[in-house]
């Protein structure tokens, strides 16, 4: 599996590197039929670059950081066994550490709903992964700044600590409806 | 160099050093993890960074705060939030992309809530979102995602 996901991001790369050349040779284009849009492109363009390049490598020495230091299998150790409110907390917590997209969390996810985690964690889990992670809320510290990024962390926490609770007793609500018109077995199914 | 970029650069290194203390191998094997992400994820960056500089440059601002800016309704969120529900970019080149449509007239509000979408909910990838939790929990996610999304766009507009 791991081959397969080496394979599928040399594949990523390669065509996100078309891509870009396909963006240069348009670009090019463009701006040689605009001539008097130059300008304003590419001091946006290198601005933005400037803003950018001074910031990434030490976000990315975050995520290897993290990566290596906080490993997945931990995360579904610590996840899998914790319960009550503080799972729902930790859930973001753990979610908000290790790096990748969201579609590596959902395996994990998967790993920790068979474990028997608590659906509220995992939803809580899966939106921090989503988007507060360490090294991308400095991203947006740096382009967006302190007042909107702490905003949207604050605001971010407390409407997924909702959603997943929410959603852990919309679930269970249909479960129970299910084994009920099943023939009464109740939690027996679960 | 800003301030932030300095704190964040301060920030990276004192983890650095925290983790080499603790443990060379793992911190050394962490630095090739991190060359390895920096040139995978350089070209989206550069093409993201090319794209704001187009929209910048040849999009006129009144056109974007028309759709998106202050005085414009509630369609324009929806269709940031639509967009970004559908869109797939990886989130980290999410934030330039923000702040380039703040600069070019668009409001907070729209603004947090394509942030909140296209980090949050992917269509791309709900198929395996359902393989691997099931429909109904996969479905719930992303269509409560989305309502919260547009509320925290709301607030943040509010007191932003």
């Amino acid at each position: 599996m791991k081959e397969n996901v080496k394979e599928k991001q040399r594949k990523g790369m390669k065509r996100e590197t078309i891509l870009l050349v396909v963006t240069l040779i348009i670009t090019i284009i463009l701006l040689s039929i605009f001539p008097d849009k130059q300008e304003a492109v590419t001091t946006a363009s290198w601005k933005f670059f400037i803003e950018m390049i001074l910031i990434l490598p030490a976000v990315m020495v975050l995520m290897g950081l993290f990566a290596v230091f906080v490993p997945k299998d931990m995360v579904v150790k610590y996840l899998g066994k914790t319960a009550g409110i503080k799972a729902v907390f930790l859930g973001i917590l753990m979610g908000a550490l290790p790096t990748g997209p969201l579609y590596v969390a959902f395996p994990m996810a998967s790993a920790l709903l068979k474990k028997g985690a608590k659906i509220s964690c995992i939803i809580t889990f899966l939106s921090a992964w989503a988007c507060i992670k360490i090294p991308q809320e400095m991203v947006e510290l740096q382009f967006l700044g302190p007042r909107f990024m702490a905003a949207r962390l604050v605001l971010t926490t407390v409407f997924v600590v909702i959603m997943g609770v929410s959603i852990e007793r919309l679930i269970e609500w249909s479960d129970k409806k299910e084994s009920k018109s099943m023939g009464g077995k109740d939690d027996a199914s679960i | 160099m800003n301030s932030t970029a300095i704190f964040i650069n301060i920030f990276a290194l004192s983890c650095l050093i925290g983790a080499f203390i603790k443990d060379r191998a793992k911190t050394k094997q962490s630095l090739k993890v991190a060359v390895k992400s920096f040139f995978r994820i350089l070209p989206t960056v550069l093409i993201i960074i090319i794209l704001i500089g187009l929209l910048l440059g040849f999009v006129p601002q009144t056109q974007i705060s028309k759709v998106i800016g202050k005085h414009a309704g509630f369609g324009g969120v929806l269709v940031v939030a639509l967009l970004g529900a559908i869109l797939h970019i990886p989130s980290l080149i999410s934030f330039p992309l923000a702040a380039s449509l703040l600069k070019s007239g668009a409001s907070v509000t729209p603004v947090a809530v394509f942030i909140t979408t296209l980090t949050m909910i992917g269509m791309v990838t709900l198929p395996l979102e359902i393989k691997e939790l099931g429909k109904k929990m996969a479905l719930l996610r992303n269509g409560i995602s989305f309502v919260i999304a547009i509320i925290i766009g709301i607030v943040m507009g509010a007191i932003l």
